[in-house]
Order: C-alpha cells, then structure tokens, then sequence
C-alpha cells in the first residue's frame, strides 16, 4: 500500500510539473509579448511560442472567417477541375504578401475555401483582397462612329424588348431611343448617365446582357467607376470596348502603388505595372497599332481608365490610374502580383469579429470563470468542510489540466469554450460529491472511517463513469457538426470530462488514502 | 456536518401522476409558444437565427449614445430599409439585422460608409459582422438535427448496453423532455435559437443524464436486496436515498452557469440561459421523469409476463 501510494504521489507530481511546462508558452506569449510581437512573423522565436501557446479563436482575438465559393460554371471542364486548387493557390500569394500571422486556408467540399484570418480588423478590405477575381485586361475604346452605332443598336433592342414594368413612355424621344436619350453628355470615348438615371440604365443593361443580339457581335459596353462627374453633375461612364481584349494580367511582372501617375491628378494614388520582356513587346505593339485611339484598362468587367495612347508605349511600364485610395492602391497591386482567380468567387458566409468585442469576450469570460469558481468553492467547503476543500483543489487543477491539454491537442479556445470551462467547474466537483455522499452513507452505517472511504469510492466508480461517458457522448456529437467557435466548446467540455476522472476520482482517492493510512482516523472531515 | 434532505421519505412514484400532469402542462406551454412565436415561413418552430436561416447581422459601439431613428436615417441612404435594429444593453450597441438585398454586391461596406457619414463626431467602431448564405444556413439546420438525433441515438443505446431497455427508454424520453421544454422556454422568451444555443441543449442532453444514471444505479443496486419489495418501493427507496446528491450536483452546475448566465457578456448570454432552464428542468425529470416512465414501462410489461426484474451486473454500485 505504502509503495503503491508513492507511485501515485509520483505520478501527481509529474502531472502537474508537466501543465507548467505546457502552460509556460501560453503565458509568456498571452502575458509577456506586446501586441506588436504577436502579430508579427519575423521573429523564429516568437513564432515557436505562438506555436506552444493556447491558441485563440476568432472570436476573442478579433478577425474574420470566409467561406468562399467558387464558380466553376463558366470554364471548361478540364479548367473546372482544378479551379478551387488553383484559386487557393492564388489567395494564398495574397494573403502571403499582405502579412497576415496564422491564416488558414482550406478546401471544403462543393467547391469551397475557408479563409481565416485572425487579427484582421478590416473584413471589408480584406474581402476585397481575397474576393476579387482581379482580371486585369487591355481594350481598345470605340470611335465615337462605332460607339454611336452601338448605342442606336441597343436603341433598337429595347425598342423591340421593352422592359416589364415600366409605364409606356409618352415622351416620343425616349420611346424612340429609350437609352442614348438618357445620356446627359458623351465626351473621352464615354456616354455618361447622371445619378438618378443609374437604375433604368442597370435595368437596360442586364435586359441586354441576356441577348447577344442586342449588341454588335464584337462589341461589349463596360460600366467605369462610381460615382465620377462630369459638368458638375454625379454619374457614371459606359464605354463601347472591343470585345477581345488585346492584352491580359498575363503579361505582368510585377506591379506596385504610386502616388501621381495621373498628371491631372498629382496627389492621387495609382498602380504602376511593369511587364514581361514578352509582355512588353506585345504592349508595345498594340500600342503601336492603336495610336490615337483610347485603349481601356479593365479590371474585373469595369473599366478603371481609358487614356488615349498618344505614341506607341516601349519598355514595359503601364499605369493604372483612376479613383484609388492608397490602400485600394495597394491591395490592386497585390492581387496584380498575386495574379487572378481562375474563376469569380462568392462568399457565402462570413463571421467577423472586431477587437473590442473580442478583448470583452475574454474579459468576461474570464470573470464568469472566476465568480462561478468561487461561488462552487464557497459552496463545498461550507458543505464538506475540508473533503470540500480537497474537491475544489481537484476541480483547479481540472481546469489547469484543461488549459494544458489545449496546445497540445492543438486546439482553438473559443469563447463557448470558456463557457465549456466554466460548466466544467460545476460539472467537475460533481464526482466528489457523489463520493463523499456514498462515504456518508457508508459512515451513517456505522463502518470505519476508512473502509467508508474504500467504499464510497469503490460503488461511485461506476456511476461516475456511466455519466462522464453519456456527457461524452453529447459533447462528441457536438465536436462532429460543429463549426468553429461550437467545436471549441465540445474540445474544452469533453477534455474537462476526461480530466475530471483523473483530478476528482484518482487524485483525490490518493489524498483520502494517505489521510487514513497514516493514523486510525476516528472522524473526517466530511 | 451540514445536510440537506437526510433520511427523506416522500413518495415520490405514487405521485407520479402529478408530475405527469405537470410535464404534459409544460409541453403544451412550450408547444403553444413555438407555434406562437413561430420563424417567418413556419407555423411552427423556435426562433431561428441567422445560422440557420441565412442572412446578415452586423453589431456596431458607438461611443456617444446613438439616436435609433438616425441610425435608421443611415440604413435608408445605404439602401437597407427593411432592416431590423435593436439595441444591446450598455456600451451604446447597436445591432442590424437584414436579409441580402438582391444583386447589389456586399452591403457591409455601404452600411459602414453611411454611418460614418451621418454621425461625425461619434466614433463607430465594428464589433461583429456576420453574413450566413441561405444555403449554409440549410446546412447547417440540417447537421443541428443530425447532432441532436445522433446524440439521443448513442446515449439511448449507451445506457441500454449499461442497464435494461426500459431505463434506456425512461432516460432518453427524460432527456427529450428536458431539451424540447428548454426550446419551449427559448422561445417563450423571445430568444433567437443560434449555433451556441444549439451546443447548450446537446449540452443539457448529455449532462441532464448525469442524475438520472445516479438514481437508475441505486434501482438496481436497491432491487437486488429488496427482491420481495415492488417496484414502486424500490425505486421510492432509490430516488430517496439519492435525493441530496441530485439536488447539490445540480446545484454546483447552477451556479457556474449562473456566473456565465450573469456575467460570461452579451455574446453567451442566451447559452447560459438555456442551460439555466435545462439544469433545473433536468433535475426534475432525473427524479420523477425518468424513473416514472421506466416504473410505468416495466410495469405494463409485468402484466404480460411477471417475471422479477432482471439484473446484469452482481456489484453493488451507488
């Protein structure tokens, strides 16, 4: 018996020296680092301590969760095959260059990416980062000739195709021309709408898209940005584009932000691309067969400037000007460099959360552990006296235990995970009572104080186990759907449960056998 | 030594027709309820979050108080006049809930953009945003069930393996009842049913067992002494000489989750609320529910053959 208590002391000892090792990364890196360490991926050292220490979800730390779809409808079946590959690939280069510490991404089933991205603070800049399809392409404007001549087309389309729910004009101009006679003025190789013309003319266009008919086989009319102005009023450019596009992303090497490359606009910001040496000779000889013309730089079906190639443009260098931010600037240039997506992608959900939000998760979380502790505390040791006590050391070495098996298992705490931590210190002095209540029992009966002790463990045993392993049960169930912040709850429940059975029924027989083995107990503390 | 309920006698088996009429009383009461305060689309159903029907909710701090009526004023110029806005308790919170205008791109900068233009001066920080496609949300309803119906499944046959059918049937119907009142009260109370409320009833369908299996082991280990006694006296004996510890495990998990209930934030909020209602309900059908039914089944099964109860395992347990 004497050896076999040691054993056991042993083994508790180890237990615990072994949960200060394991928890020692998390402190240093949760207490010690400053924000700006943590976020940084520079430093080898700090990141083997982030590998070590308990990692946070979403949820507390602030940042944002994607799922992404991709939609492969349109490419052939052979690019569809590997479309989600390649467009992790390419998110992946974006997220890389943007600097982002711990991002995960993933493929899921149907098609789909899961992005996450933990102590971002801007979803929507970041889902324009990611989301973007980013396919940059060259077209040469129409003449005015030309132009005129697809507008008056469309004219006809609509004349012919009148939109549903419209009220008949009884203005005759706008019956005979129901487009062009919205344009408000036509100059730089665009027909500009005002404002409150916008939603008859998205009507117009999508009625259009759906026929190719409508226009010119060879001709597409592209949306410029929005909100420009033009003669003081609000609007919006459509411009009539070639529809093979002279020239792709394809001949990029590499692109970054500047400030000033529009001469009419000094202090505005702007992406420069250079070329491949192929690439350039190809932009050379575009240019230099569309001289005069206005050649209109695409991205993603929206046309972000048409200038007017004065002379043809050797060695390689284009800008990209337009109404830019100097981080929209930035971003552009990344996803440039990045290359596009095979395919657009959509997102079907996002989960983002903010800093503040996450600081008072854990703030709060934190605080509910502590009260809910102490109140059980209070609780035991007014009941079962210093038996109470021993269950509360168990229950606080159940959550040590928790917290240490979490980097370890490489799990994320979530705030239902704190949730789950704090239901396991209710749940975790559950075991002794039982015991002690047997114990009781078996006192009540009039047995020894140590053959009570034998007993009420030996007959609790089971239904400790019985209940633990229904409680499993559920919190299994719970680990195979859940998404995220719910998986970290079923992580922290079930692990509690686990350790439970070693803190409250192995450590604490230990610390009951010791006490009657070492002198005739007459009475205990129970 | 402080104890509570020491040598109990209540007969709790012979006025087992009370908690019957009680249970079915709180059925309906949760059934009325969900049909009451049904989803939009249904007529019958708790409230269901975004998680599950899809749609977008976004909660943003302002640091002075925000007047409701200009937020709205804000929504209007972004374009989302169908929008629901509700504020959260303290720190001038404010959350937008709408479901996806058609075809007019990601609404979330637009939102952010127009608050920030119609309240200069009063800084808005963004909490939380989350955008849940009709089709996840579909989803993600559909794996909820599967989660709820797995786990009733695995501890039905769990506790069938450990013990008799008829307990195994009497703990899982215990546990059905706890987890379909919790959702009557869910909605009784107008809270939304998300994802963390859904971890909170499988929660309470795993823990709720916790007693029931506690006085099933007495039965059994009762039964075997008492061979001549009847049913109703074992099991009266039983859930008698367990009553304390039923009622203070229970009490433990009252007041952790009465911390996380009072002071875990707004965020799990109604997760302990829900665990709240499931512990106390739990208790309950741990003492009558459950060992009531298992009474009734073996009993109609006596009256077709009278053989006495059987018993798989020789160990005194307790």
């Amino acid at each position: 018996m004497r050896s076999l208590g040691n054993w056991r002391l042993i083994l508790s000892i180890l237990v615990v020296l072994l949960c200060g090792v394991l928890l020692y990364p998390s402190f240093q890196y949760h207490y010690q680092l400053t924000d700006a360490q943590r976020r940084s991926t520079a430093d080898p050292k700090i990141n083997a301590i982030r590998d070590k220490a308990i990692h946070l979800g979403l949820d507390l730390q602030g940042g944002i969760h994607l799922v992404m779809e991709v939609d492969a409808s349109k490419l052939a079946k052979a690019e569809a095959a590997d479309a989600v590959d390649r467009a992790i690939e390419v998110i992946r280069n974006r997220i890389d260059q943007f600097g982002v510490a711990e991002p995960v991404i993933q493929k899921e089933t149907g098609n789909r990416i899961v992005v996450q991205l933990p102590g971002l603070t801007d979803p929507d800049r970041a889902k324009g980062l990611i989301g973007q399809t980013a396919l940059l392409e060259f077209k040469i404007v129409r003449t005015p000739q030309e132009t005129q001549a697809a507008l008056e087309r469309a004219d006809n389309f609509l004349r012919q195709h009148p939109l549903p729910n419209t009220p008949a004009s009884k203005d005759s101009m706008s019956a005979s021309r129901p487009l062009t006679s919205l344009i408000s003025g036509a100059e730089a190789g665009g027909a500009f709408f005002t404002q409150d013309q916008l939603p008859k003319v998205y009507a117009m266009m999508a009625a259009m898209e759906k026929d190719s008919t409508a226009l010119p086989f060879d001709t597409q009319l592209l949306w410029g940005e929005e909100n420009q102005s033009s003669n003081g009023r609000t609007g919006r450019w459509i411009y009539a584009v070639k529809k093979d596009a002279e020239m792709n992303g394809s001949i990029i090497s590499t692109a970054s932000s500047r400030v000033g490359l529009d001469a009419t606009n000094p202090t505005g910001w702007g992406v420069e691309v250079k070329m491949t040496p192929d690439g350039g000779n190809l932009f050379s000889s575009v240019t230099g067969r569309y001289e005069k013309r206005q050649m209109a730089i695409v991205l993603d079906n929206r046309v972000k400037s048409a200038p007017v190639i004065h002379e043809r443009i050797r060695g390689g260098v284009a800008q990209i000007t337009g109404s830019f931010g100097i981080e929209e600037a930035k971003d552009l240039s990344i996803v440039l460099r990045a290359g596009a997506l095979p395919a657009p992608v959509r997102i079907v959900e996002e989960r983002s959360v903010g800093p503040t939000l996450g600081s008072d998760s854990i703030k709060k979380g934190f605080l509910a552990a502590l009260v809910g502790a102490a109140l059980v505390a209070l609780f035991m040791v007014i009941y079962y006296q210093l038996s109470g006590a021993i269950a509360i050391m168990a229950m606080i070495l159940n959550v040590v235990l928790l917290l240490a098996a979490m980097p370890l298992l490489h799990a994320t705490l979530t705030l239902p995970g704190i949730a789950g931590i704090v239901l396991t210190i209710g749940v975790s002095v559950d075991a002794n009572v039982l015991i002690f209540e047997r114990i009781r029992e078996e006192l009540r009966a009039k047995k020894t104080v140590s053959a009570a002790v034998v007993a009420g463990y030996n007959r609790a045993w089971l239904t400790i186990l019985d209940a633990h392993v229904t409680a499993f049960l559920a919190a299994a169930c719970l680990f195979a759907f859940g998404t995220g912040p719910i998986k970290g709850f079923a992580v922290t429940f079930s692990v509690g449960l686990l350790a439970n059975l070693f803190t409250a029924v192995f450590l604490t027989r230990y610390i009951f056998d010791a006490m009657t083995a070492r002198r005739r107990l007459e009475s205990i503390s129970i | 030594m402080l104890q509570i309920f020491q040598n109990t006698n209540f007969d709790f088996m012979g006025r087992r027709r009370m908690a019957y009429i009680f249970s079915a009383l709180m059925i309906l009461l949760s059934t009325v309820s969900l049909f009451i305060n049904h989803p939009p689309g249904y007529v019958f159903g708790p409230r269901f979050g975004i998680d599950f029907t899809g749609g977008l909710m976004m909660q943003v701090r302002f640091d002075q108080p925000a007047a409701m009526d200009k937020v709205r004023g804000a929504l209007d110029d972004a374009g989302l006049k169908g929008a629901e806005i509700q504020s959260v308790a303290g720190n001038n919170d404010i959350m937008i809930r709408f479901q996806e205008p058609e075809g007019a791109g990601d609404p979330f900068p637009r939102i952010s953009a127009a608050l920030g233009k119609d309240f200069p001066g009063n800084k808005v920080t963004l909490m939380r945003q989350e955008n849940v496609g009709p089709k996840i949300g579909k989803e993600l309803a559909g794996k909820a069930m599967n989660a709820i119906f797995g786990a009733l499944g695995m501890i039905l046959l769990y506790i069938a393996l450990r013990y008799e059918w008829k307990f195994a049937l009497g703990a899982v119907l215990a546990l059905a009842h706890d987890v379909y009142i919790t959702l009557g009260f869910l909605s009784l109370f107008h809270k939304e049913f998300t994802l963390t409320v859904m971890a909170a009833l499988m929660t309470i369908a795993g823990y709720s067992n916790n007693d029931t299996i506690v006085v099933f082991d007495r039965i059994r280990e009762r039964a075997k002494v008492l061979k001549r006694d009847s049913m109703i006296k074992v099991i009266n004996l039983s859930v008698n000489e367990t009553l304390s510890r039923t009622i203070i495990t229970s009490l433990t998990v009252t007041l952790s989750v009465l911390a996380l209930y009072l002071f875990g934030g707004e965020v799990i909020h109604d997760f302990a609320f829900a665990m709240l209602v499931g512990v106390v309900f739990g208790t309950y059908s741990s003492v009558y529910v459950a060992s009531a039914l298992a009474l009734d089944i073996s009993l109609s099964r006596m009256k077709e053959s009278p053989a006495p109860v059987s018993h798989k395992k020789a160990s005194a347990r307790g």
